[in-house]
């Protein structure tokens, strides 16, 4: 079952790298300079980074049937207080200890967004595309807030080290994303919170029957998806040793919730693929760095994803795939059969 | 002259669902200035009846005359134009809606272009005067009672100049008053010459306002009936299905002798839910098995509910071997060790996108908590073993419960909750919808579980599987229980049907 | 009787007393805030705004959601702006300006109704789009010189002493029909009946495919007119104009009173959203030592407090009437 669900995920990854190779024969490469792995192949590893990770993050929500808007506030939020932790720590200190310091403050702020997230969602019982909204719209300002508006560059060689840096030749920002994603793997395939979690976004009602409590699910869910995106937003400042309370993840929120789409997890809850929306934020990566490699218009590329989210919606839905792709069955929008036979289906002995 | 020509008639009607056959052969015949009872338990095909009548389902074969012409209906909309309307019980208008808007939405009185609030207005303060209601048209249909907006639905459905109204469970969720209220109406309305389909659960008002009434089983036409001539038991009978058998036959008792005095797993007292069950007193004994009886709608499955906390109880007080605890919600009740199996397989019970091993230790599961999570190897010794115990098909643990059969996918929840090892197990209609084979493996079950001293709470529609497993039986009647029977040799089926018909007839 | 009545338009009243007190706060704290034009200038300022939050009630009304209508605001304005620079006349370009918003708003009203997918990635694959196919145009910003375009940003329509613009006016015929059509046509309650209950409003029979396919035509509408009058605002086409814009029109029509999840608000909450909006960003203006930022801050805030407001409410509407949800 796994396996046939990353197939098309990974087909479709591949045919877009082999595009690539079609315009440039040394895609594939990698060399090592300066003991440092390079070619575009890190190249999108290490830039799909904070995308990955906000993804993971986001596969978890959207199992419990939720959605989480307010991540690209919260990679804003995390860059900005890290960086301006980091500026305030050095005035009187040149070791590790502001390092440290912003890491803490960052993952700190962005645990309290999505403990704030999640409590609107399972405690107040807002819907979740409503309660995270909020923090879309605020999360930004206060961010700006942190800043003070400005773009602040940061010459502080530790904090370039959580984007940029190499560890044994490999970005560091991939053991980030490979320990993140361990984590959501050892939580989800290791505990029974992806048993719960799969049961809670499929059926919440038999799930409260069956003694699960949901409350504390949904709201760990949202925390881990704050988590994930204070990571990202940490490893996206340090890459351009910057903050900048404006831009920074504007619209990673959409880009996450098409990758974990393409990853082949249903918007409607349940069933979930942390592999498969990995795979996907690669595929969303690669499609921006081909179109920029093979000299298309960058602009396309919000075309390319518009069209890509609704063949991936349509595919996925059940009037669709009756409608055009079985067009020959009788009356299609008469859809009882199916929940009628629990409903009729009685002694038929 | 008219009373002698029906002003509808359906004839052979048959509806096939996949590997269901829904309705077959049916008929209905509709007199002018009469209120009709479509009377079946659950799955005996009156909604899907009504459904055909009203364009929501497309009949296979069969013929609709109205007014002595032949007519097709395909869509709901088509069946009010024709005049065939209905209020369903969970009153399907808007509440967010005017009381206006909801009489008229869809037909609103259009002048020089734009809608005359005035007129409607108007319009809709007399159709309501004249079934003597005098409300505020204008305020949101949500801030009425359901009583007024089960009303409002017939002043809707009347606007459209019906000549059949159907009225599905109407008085489900109304008081005494609401009641009469109600009727009022149906008399006036059926004065006026209407035909009246009514759908009900409670006899009283069976007997109190139709004139005639179908009875519908297993999708089958049983008979057409003068209501005062057929004696509630009869009615009951042959709705059940059981005609004067002596199930004395049936009755040979596997139940367990009566050990002494076995200690009391659970009591209720006082428990009560208004608008759900009326306060009602319970005991359980350590590995008996106790029937609840009674038709659908009498309060079997919300009293069950108030025990396994899944319904928060008004009022009353539960007792857990002899300890007063607080059931607020089935997580609770599960630590005190009591097991619930809904009768909704598919809504409350199956978590559908999961496999038969996921569905199967998610109650162990939530009781061990996050952390605490059984190996995977120790997964599949359990649910292979269940699996085997239960035989359970097809005996692969990773298949998605959704594509198991409906016995299977029971034997699957029962699992789950044996996992548990309870004390008490409630189980809601734990055979409807299942083969003969499946059923008679669960019945078996049962009786070997309280053998080995777990009780059972045992919801049916069918008294011969109570008659056959328990120990003790409650009746229900109209959200009330009325009486406690031991299962003894004199007590035959007849005897619980009298009981469930309110000792009458 | 009357106690009921005002009690449906509680939101409203709320809403439209916070503006009240936001506004003499201004007025106490500011000098020359309690000036008649000031209040104009929220109007001049917030126009095209106005006339988008107009359709997004529909849409919210409905229980939908449109996330297109920044970028089609944007891809009007690029279209407008290109072809006008390719010396096209205003009497053609205007129309095929006014095309575009109802166009993309046929398909996605279409996806969503026929192919049930939900409203939120089906708009929001829309607003990619829309914004992908302005920067297609160009990336740069065009600047417009016609002089048809200049009198239109120009022209100041005085009242007395003070003054406010063509688009003003626009805005206002805008906000009329939308009222109109709310409230005085079938297509208006079946807006409402959807966005209550959509189960019962199939059973009553109405035409529900058709009525959401509309909404969100009216809505793409709405945003193309917005991109006009943005573009006289602005004299310009541009690929990021109205960046964000569509949440600063969710956020107005909630803090307008619109219940999020449909069936309950006015037209006329949403445009004292808008001006709400406008006001805090006046204040801050005016303060001149609070930096823009407290914008977003401020409107998450009442984004907060109107949900939790509708949340609560919701739940004690509903227990009111738990009989019919339990059955």
């Amino acid at each position: 079952m796994l396996k046939s669900r990353l197939f098309w995920p990974v087909i479709i990854l591949l045919i877009i790298l082999a595009i690539n190779l079609f315009f440039d024969p040394g895609f594939f490469k990698i060399e090592v300079k300066n003991g440092h792995l390079t070619g575009s192949l890190v190249d999108i590893v290490n830039r799909g980074a904070p995308l990955m990770l906000i993804s993971i993050g986001m596969t978890l929500v959207i199992a419990t049937k939720g959605i989480d808007l307010g991540v690209g506030s919260v990679i804003a939020m995390s860059g900005s207080i890290a960086a301006m932790t980091v500026v305030q720590g050095m005035a009187s200190d040149t070791s590790l200890t502001p390092l440290f310091m912003a890491i803490a403050a960052a993952l700190g702020l962005s645990l309290a967004a999505g403990l704030w997230n999640g409590l609107l969602v399972s405690r107040i019982g807002i819907q979740p595309i409503v309660a995270t909204l909020i923090l879309m719209v605020a999360g930004r300002g206060i961010a700006q807030l942190i800043t003070d508006g400005q773009i602040t560059t940061i010459y502080y060689e530790p904090y370039s080290f959580i984007g940029g840096g190499y560890l044994f030749a490999i970005p560091f920002s991939v053991y980030l994303v490979a320990a993140v994603l361990g984590i959501a793997l050892y939580m989800t395939k290791k505990t029974a919170l992806g048993l719960f979690i799969q049961s809670v976004g499929a059926n919440p009602e038999a799930s409260r029957l069956a003694g699960i409590n949901s409350k504390n699910i949904i709201l760990l869910v949202y925390l881990f998806s704050g988590f994930c995106a204070g990571v990202g937003g940490l490893i996206l400042s340090s890459n351009v040793s910057s903050a900048d309370g404006n831009n920074a993840g504007l619209w990673f929120e959409l880009d996450a919730i098409l990758a974990v789409v393409i990853g082949g997890t249903s918007l409607m809850g349940g069933r979930f693929f942390l592999m498969g929306s990995v795979i996907g934020a690669l595929i969303i990566q690669s499609l921006t760095t081909t179109i920029y490699s093979i000299g298309i218009p960058p602009e396309t590329n919000l075309i390319v994803k518009a069209v890509v989210v609704i063949i991936v919606c349509l595919l996925q839905s059940p009037e669709f795939r009756q409608k055009v792709l079985r067009p020959r069955m009788k009356k299609p929008h008469k859809k009882e059969p199916e929940n009628s036979l629990n409903e009729q289906g009685v002694k038929i002995s | 002259m008219e009373k002698h020509f029906p002003k509808l008639e359906m004839k052979g009607i048959t509806k096939t669902f996949p590997g269901v056959k829904a309705l077959s052969n049916v008929s209905l015949r509709l007199f002018p200035g009469e209120v009709h009872a479509l009377m079946g338990e659950n799955g005996a095909g009156k909604s899907t009846l009504i459904k055909v009548l009203t364009g929501v389902y497309t009949k296979d074969e069969g013929t609709v005359t109205l007014d002595g012409k032949p007519v097709e209906v395909s869509t709901p909309l088509e069946a009010q134009n024709l005049g065939i309307s209905t209020v369903y019980q969970e009153v399907n208008l808007c509440s967010n809606l005017s009381v206006v808007e909801n009489i008229f939405i869809g037909r609103e009185i259009i002048k020089r272009g734009r809608i005359d609030w005035k007129e409607m207005n108007r319009r809709a303060k007399e159709l309501l005067t004249e079934l003597n209601l005098d409300i505020d048209v204008s305020k949101t249909l949500g801030s009425y009672s359901v009583a007024i907006q089960q009303m409002v639905a017939i002043v809707r459905a009347l606007n459209v100049k019906a000549k059949v109204l159907i009225l599905d469970e109407p008085t489900s969720s109304l008081d005494l008053n609401e009641v009469q209220q109600l009727f009022a109406t149906i008399r006036k309305l059926k004065k006026d010459g209407l035909c009246i389909v009514f759908i009900s659960h409670f006899l009283d008002q069976i007997y109190e306002i139709t004139d005639r009434l179908t009875v519908l089983r297993n999708g089958e036409w049983i008979g057409e009936y003068k209501t005062q001539s057929l004696p509630r038991y009869e009615l009951i009978s042959k709705m059940i299905g059981k005609e004067f058998i002596d199930s004395k036959s049936i009755n040979e008792n596997p139940v367990a002798e009566n050990k002494g005095v076995s200690e009391t797993v659970m009591e209720a007292a006082q428990l009560s839910k208004a608008g759900n069950i009326h306060p009602f007193n319970l005991e359980l004994r350590k590995g008996e098995i106790m029937g609840l009886a009674g038709l659908l709608g009498s309060g079997r499955s919300e009293l069950a509910r108030l025990l396994f906390g899944a319904d928060k109880a008004d009022s009353g007080t539960i007792k857990v071997k002899g300890k007063k605890v607080h059931l607020n919600s089935p997580k609770q009740a599960i630590a005190h060790n009591i097991a619930f199996s809904s009768e909704n397989r598919k809504s409350e019970g199956i978590i559908g996108d999961l496999s038969i091993r996921e569905n199967m230790i998610l109650a162990l599961q939530g009781r061990q908590g996050w952390f605490n999570y059984m190996p995977r190897k120790q997964q599949e010794e359990i649910v292979d073993e269940y699996i085997k115990l239960l035989n359970i098909n097809p005996p692969n643990p990773e298949q998605l419960i959704k594509n198991l059969s409906g016995g299977n996918q029971q034997k699957v929840l029962l699992a789950r909750w044996l996992l548990t090892n309870p004390d008490l197990l409630i189980l809601d209609e734990p055979t409807r919808g299942i083969d003969i084979g499946a059923k008679a493996e669960i019945q078996k079950l049962m009786v070997s579980l309280s053998e080995k001293g777990m009780s059972i709470l045992f919801i049916s529609s069918e008294l011969e599987e109570i008659l056959r497993t328990c120990k003790r039986i409650s009746v229900l009647r109209d959200r009330e229980k009325v009486s406690e029977l031991e299962n003894r040799e004199h007590i035959t089926q007849q005897d619980i049907m009298r009981e469930i018909a309110g000792g009458v007839g | 009787m009357s106690w009921q009545l005002n009690k449906k338009y509680y939101p409203l009243l709320i809403t439209f007393g916070l503006f009240i007190l936001m506004f003499l706060y201004g007025s106490i704290n500011y000098t020359g805030f309690s000036s008649p034009q000031v209040v104009l200038n929220l109007f001049i300022d917030n126009a095209f705004l106005i006339i988008v939050a107009v359709g997004m009630t529909f849409v919210i009304l409905s229980g939908g959601i449109d996330l297109s209508v920044g970028s089609v605001i944007a891809l009007t304005s690029m279209v407008t702006a290109s072809l006008l620079q390719a010396n096209i006349s205003p009497i053609i370009v205007i129309p095929i300006a006014l095309l575009i918003g109802p166009i993309l708003g046929v398909i996605m009203g279409s996806l969503i109704h026929f192919y049930n997918l939900q409203p939120f990635i089906v708009t929001l694959a829309g607003m990619f789009l829309a914004r992908g196919l302005s920067y297609v145009i160009s990336v740069e910003t065009i600047a417009i010189s016609h002089p048809f375009f200049q009198f239109m940003a120009n022209t100041k329509i005085h009242l007395g002493n003070f003054y406010i613009s063509i688009s003003v006016l626009i805005a206002i015929v805008v906000v009329v029909a939308a009222i109109f059509l709310a409230h005085y046509t079938k297509f208006g309650r079946n807006v409402y009946a959807i966005g209550g209950n959509e189960q019962s409003a199939l059973l009553m029979g109405l035409p529900v495919g058709k009525t959401k396919i509309l909404i969100y035509t009216l809505s793409g509408f709405c945003s193309s007119l917005a991109g006009l009058v943005f573009t006289f605002y602005m004299l310009s086409g541009y690929g990021l104009h109205a960046n964000g814009l569509e949440l600063d029109a969710i956020a107005a029509v909630v803090i307008g009173g619109t219940l999020l999840t449909g069936g309950i608000g006015y037209v006329a909450g949403s445009v004292i959203g808008v001006l709400i909006l406008g006001v805090i960003q006046t204040l801050i203006v005016f303060e001149g030592t609070l930096s823009s930022w407290w914008t977003k801050i401020a409107i998450g805030v009442l984004l907060l407090l109107f949900i939790v407001f509708q949340r609560l409410s919701s739940v004690r509407g509903r227990s009111k009437t738990g009989l019919i949800s339990e059955h």
